[in-house]
């Protein structure tokens, strides 16, 4: 009869994270900035087809970096927990909270059962009073964000700059001006295309759009 | 093994379709109510009806809800946006019907969020029919549900219409149609006013003719109520999407219907 070799569990955890945050880094970034009518979400996607950024519910919004069909799974999944509360009760029922956690939930079952983590990084935003930013990692870790977030290789260093730039009431052209310069800065290099929503509480029920960059 | 993951993730993957996932859910009640529900009495629509314009189309519907010979509602809604294109009627059992847009409503929306595009006309109109047949066991006892549907299509240009009958077939007509109680003598109205270069305005007026004119024969049929102020849902579909008309707007059209009654 021979027996599993025994791994620590420290030793799973921190090979699992290196694999997950290797995958991550390989992929381009996206921020989220509040400004005075809502909360941009700013990508750099090359591609027109394959999207990163959608909408969840009438004031919640999703993006995800990493595997493509790994966020895939979690958007839509976000999508049909945020339809089956609202239908089963009511549009006001419906946060981005429960969302998040369900995210969290799950992407932290899949760290630590799977042989193979996500290789994702997702986030929910929600226009109110006050805005929701919440940005969830691999291995399932929940961060409640204020007034900028961001996910992606270059996280980090664009959350700061983005940190930096930020002021109060900014307009929508200030946080895309803010948001494409901080993402000039991390990476070093001009984008190579622009995936761009915006959550705006004056658009009525649905608060999410598309923004078209002429660039 | 099965990982106890959210519900929500690790389900077989039900597609695009909100319904579908309800069912997968089990969140479908099934209403096996057996015989009887003949004597059940329950709120019933009465009137709704669509017409082409050029560039559109119409939807309108009376307010009223009938139990028996009483008036249940006086001031319901049987009218809906289905989504930015589109709107939906109902007649029939109210209750179910209601509640059949509800979940049409979130379809569409699920759809277009999950795909990243919108249903094209014809499969929204195709997937009302699968609901409609959905509640035939309900229509036997007595219980149906006879929507209308309208909207403007993206793809031709011009504002389409269907009806339904309670097994689910879906007719898509030309000009105009209408369900319900007074169905038959709207279209009459219809048969004899419509005209294929209407503008959005002579539409409605024709279309709210129509009601009034059913209304005067058909009981269960409300026509305007100027003294309560209560008028006809209104909805215009054009290539901007759908707009409902205010009360103020509607009045008029209302108040014509009823002086060119004989």
């Amino acid at each position: 009869m021979t027996f599993p070799m025994y791994v620590a569990p420290e030793q799973v955890v921190r090979e699992k994270s290196e694999f997950a945050r290797k995958g991550i880094a390989r992929g381009r970034s996206i921020a989220a900035i509040e400004y005075a009518d809502g909360v941009l979400l700013l990508a750099e996607n090359p591609s027109t087809a394959l999207k990163k950024i959608s909408e969840v519910y009438d004031r919640i919004a999703f993006a995800g970096v990493g595997r493509y069909n790994e966020f895939e799974l979690l958007r839509k999944a976000g999508i049909r927990q945020a339809d089956l509360m609202g239908y089963l009760y009511s549009r006001d029922d419906v946060n981005a909270q429960a969302v998040a956690t369900m995210f969290s939930e799950a992407l932290g079952a899949i760290f630590s059962r799977e042989p193979k983590p996500y290789e994702v990084e997702v986030l929910i935003a929600e226009v109110g009073d006050p805005n929701r930013l919440y940005r969830i990692s691999y291995d399932g870790t929940l961060f409640d964000e204020r007034r900028v977030a961001a996910i992606g290789g270059k996280a980090e260093v664009l959350a700061e700059n983005l940190r930096k730039a930020w002021k109060e009431g900014l307009d929508v052209e200030a946080a895309l001006a803010i948001g494409k310069e901080a993402f000039r800065v991390a990476e070093g290099r001009e984008s190579e295309g622009w995936e761009a929503a915006v959550l705006d509480r004056t658009n009525g029920r649905r608060a999410f759009r598309r923004l078209q960059l002429s660039e | 093994m099965k990982l106890s993951l959210p519900l929500l993730f690790d389900i077989p993957a039900p597609g695009s379709s909100f319904t579908d996932l309800l069912k997968t859910l089990g969140y479908t009640a099934s209403l096996d109510i057996g015989g009887g529900a003949e004597s059940l009495r329950t709120p019933e629509g009465t009137t709704v009806l669509a017409l082409r314009f050029q560039g559109g189309v119409v939807m309108i519907g009376d307010r009223q809800a009938t139990e028996g010979n009483q008036v249940a509602h006086r001031e319901i809604r049987k009218v809906f946006p289905a989504d930015l294109f589109s709107a939906v009627a109902i007649a029939g059992t109210a209750g179910l019907a209601i509640e059949m847009v509800r979940l049409f409503q979130v379809e569409l929306e699920h759809y277009e969020k999950i795909e990243g595009s919108r249903l094209s006309l014809e499969g929204k109109a195709t997937f009302l029919a699968r609901l409609v047949r959905s509640q035939l066991p309900m229509a036997f006892q007595g219980l149906f549900v006879v929507p209308l549907f309208a909207g403007y299509d993206l793809l031709s240009g011009r504002g389409r219409l269907y009806t339904y009958d309670v097994v689910g077939g879906r007719y898509e007509e030309n000009n105009f149609g209408s369900t319900g109680s007074g169905a038959s003598l709207a279209k009459s109205y219809l048969r004899a006013n419509f005209a294929e270069n209407f503008t959005a305005e002579q539409a409605v007026d024709v279309g709210v003719g129509a009601l009034v004119s059913a209304a005067q024969e058909d009981t269960a049929t409300g026509g305007p109520d100027l003294r309560r102020g209560i008028f006809p849902t209104v909805l215009v579909i054009d290539s901007d999407g759908v707009k409902e008309l205010s009360d103020t707007e509607v009045r008029p059209a209302a108040e014509k219907a009823v002086e060119n009654i004989r």
